[in-house]
């Protein structure tokens, strides 16, 4: 019993992570329908600009996090304008193909800069505690509270403000509105900050647990894509419980199943799932 | 009559009568090595531009049917089958997992499909590095056999121990790929590729059968692939995980987006130039990924036909303007 809640908790700690890095990506596909296949890197880099703000240059952890949202978001808005932007009308293969470019120099800028070897975050809140015969850590507590507040904290700016407002005016109909005088440009620049912000957050929650390493932001990149499309196109809410989903699954088959092999769940999932649904579970079109 | 500052037909005459005489003039043994291996994967390469290329469909599981190539010969000629019946077989086997694969994966579209097929590369990758009993898990499976030795009547065999030897094998293998791609793309056949490419409604509104041609093309190069992978550990003697990685799909895209999609001369161009200039930059590391990623964005948004696409629009550019002058 000890051992299958232990697993839950970790699952759900994995899940917040896979959650926010899920609901980046959908914020894009779904809106700006860009591949955006970086993601996952844009992930990485946050983790290592959040260790290079804390150990290079001493501050704490809140303003590192902090600035780590910010130097990611601005590295979000360029990647678009730079990228995707001019690629908007070309087949959707090239973007594709324009992504997989940018993810190559994100990987190999963190190796520039930081070397191949993994690296690991000063941990804040090192403390941990048995509750119900669970190991936790206030740092894992953080990993799942913080995903819960930035969740809450995203979901009313996008309903609640006029700004947000105009992001999913331009995720329903592009077209629409611009002559409703919504600067798309605008907006999708918007779009790509507040993912690479969530991205930046992520990486920042999680990485004083495990070592923050280049090669890092592709599988969880991969990962987050399955969820997207399993979740919907779009869809927030599924790639919320999308993103809790997996890493329940993957933490409780880790556990009981293969250590190994835990990584195939997610990718032998999608398979699956698209043999019998090739347009995804909650199958929109795709963009 | 010569408009055009590139006649064709003769610079295709001079590149291979270069590439015949090519080992009386390799500079030195590691340069020729990467050489030969640089010609293997120009046979992979030619066998992704017929999937990504002609037909539009980004697969992203390609070195995944390389590395079943590449694990094929290895298991099959350290278990004392022979190399010419090892690599056939291994190709073969490669092409039907791709028909195994291919039906589920083709029925997605666009991203879809390019995150289909790199989800099933990675699965791949990561089994070749945890089976342990069979891939020899990440240590992988050394002492590979080179190809036997052919045997000529009164005259002796051909064996592959030289480089030279090996060299000559690997370009009859490319010229047959590449004529078999030729054969193949100028076709009839060929032609419903590159229309699927361009506009799968309409050309499923003329009676394509899209959904078959797209895994035709799609298994065809799946067996070029992994022809391409059973060469590549016949030479080098040893296999590992990397082999079946998405890094190596990543490659492999690098070089056919540089050297240009949807040119038979560009998938060569780019694997032939690019591993020789990414040896010239070793000493940059991983600057080296961050150059070639920006070439690759760079290129796809400005020269979407690559190298050799550039080179025929600047070809027929002035052929244009000295017709216009005469």
């Amino acid at each position: 019993m000890e051992l299958f809640l232990q697993q839950v908790f970790n699952g759900i700690m994995f899940g917040s992570t896979y959650a926010i890095v899920a609901l980046g990506l959908t914020l894009v596909m779904g809106i700006l329908h860009i591949p955006n296949f970086a993601h996952g890197h844009l992930y990485m880099l946050g983790g290592y600009i959040t260790y290079f703000f804390i150990t290079s240059l001493g501050l704490g952890y809140w303003p590192s996090l902090l600035l780590s949202i910010i130097v990611l978001g601005i590295l979000g808005v360029i990647m678009e304008a730079i990228v995707y932007r001019p690629l908007h009308d070309q087949p959707h293969i090239n973007a594709f193909i324009a992504a997989v470019g940018a993810l190559l120099v994100l990987e190999a800028m963190a190796e520039v800069i930081w070397g191949p070897q993994g690296l690991r975050i000063p941990n804040p809140y090192p403390h941990t505690f048995q509750f119900l015969g669970i190991i936790m850590s206030v740092q894992r507590l953080l990993v799942i509270i913080g995903a819960v507040v930035l969740i809450v904290l995203l979901h009313l700016f996008l309903k609640k403000t006029l700004t947000g407002t105009t992001i999913e005016a331009v995720a329903q109909n592009r077209e629409g509105a611009m002559l409703n005088g919504i600067n798309v440009n605008r907006v999708s620049a918007l779009t790509f900050f507040i993912s690479s912000g969530t991205a930046a957050v992520a990486a920042s929650f999680i990485s004083p647990i495990f070592v923050i390493s280049p090669a890092m932001g592709a599988i969880i990149g991969m990962k987050a894509f399955i969820i997207v499309i399993l979740g919907g196109m779009g869809s927030i809410p599924g790639a919320i419980i999308g993103g809790y989903f997996l890493g329940l699954i993957e933490s409780l088959g880790g556990g009981y199943v293969s250590a190994a092999y835990k990584d195939v769940i997610a990718f032998g999932a999608l398979i699956v799932i698209f043999s019998f649904k090739p347009t995804g579970l909650f199958g929109k079109k795709e963009g | 009559m010569i408009t055009k500052p590139i006649h064709t037909k003769l610079l295709y005459g001079f590149i291979l009568l270069a590439a015949l005489l090519l080992p009386l003039y390799a500079p030195d043994p590691y340069m020729f090595q990467v050489i030969i291996m640089s010609l293997i994967f120009a046979i992979a390469v030619l066998a992704m531009n017929l999937i990504i290329g002609f037909t539009g469909q980004a697969s992203l599981a390609h070195a995944a049917f390389f590395g079943f190539g590449a694990y094929g010969v290895a298991i099959m000629t350290k278990a004392g089958i022979s190399f010419w019946l090892a690599l056939p077989a291994a190709a073969s086997i490669s092409a039907l997992l791709g028909l195994v694969i291919g039906p589920p994966a083709l029925r997605t579209r666009g991203s879809y499909f390019a995150i289909v097929t790199l989800a099933f590369g990675v699965i791949v990758w990561i089994v070749a590095g945890n089976w342990v009993q069979v891939t020899g898990g990440h240590n992988g499976i050394f002492g590979i056999p080179r190809p036997t030795p052919i045997p000529i009547p009164f005259l002796g065999e051909i064996e592959f121990f030289e480089q030279t030897a090996q060299y000559y094998l690997v370009l009859a293998f490319l010229l047959l790929t590449l004529f078999i791609m030729h054969r193949l793309v100028y076709s009839v056949f060929g032609l419903t590729f590159m229309a699927i490419r361009n506009n799968e409604p309409l050309a499923d509104a003329v009676g394509i059968n899209t959904f078959t041609t797209k895994l035709i093309a799609f298994v065809t190069a799946n067996f070029f692939a992994g022809l391409a992978g059973g060469l590549y550990v016949a030479i080098i003697g040893a296999v590992s995980p990397s082999v079946a990685s998405h890094m190596l799909t990543f490659n492999f895209l690098i070089f056919l987006i540089l050297g240009g999609m949807a040119t038979l001369t560009g998938p060569v161009v780019g694997a032939f130039a690019i591993p020789i200039l990414m040896e010239w930059l070793q000493e940059l590391g991983h600057f080296r990924m961050l150059f070639f990623g920006v070439l690759l964005i760079v290129t796809i948004i400005y020269f979407p036909r690559g190298l050799v696409g550039g080179i025929r629009q600047l070809n027929q550019k002035i052929a244009d303007w000295r017709q216009t002058k005469s």
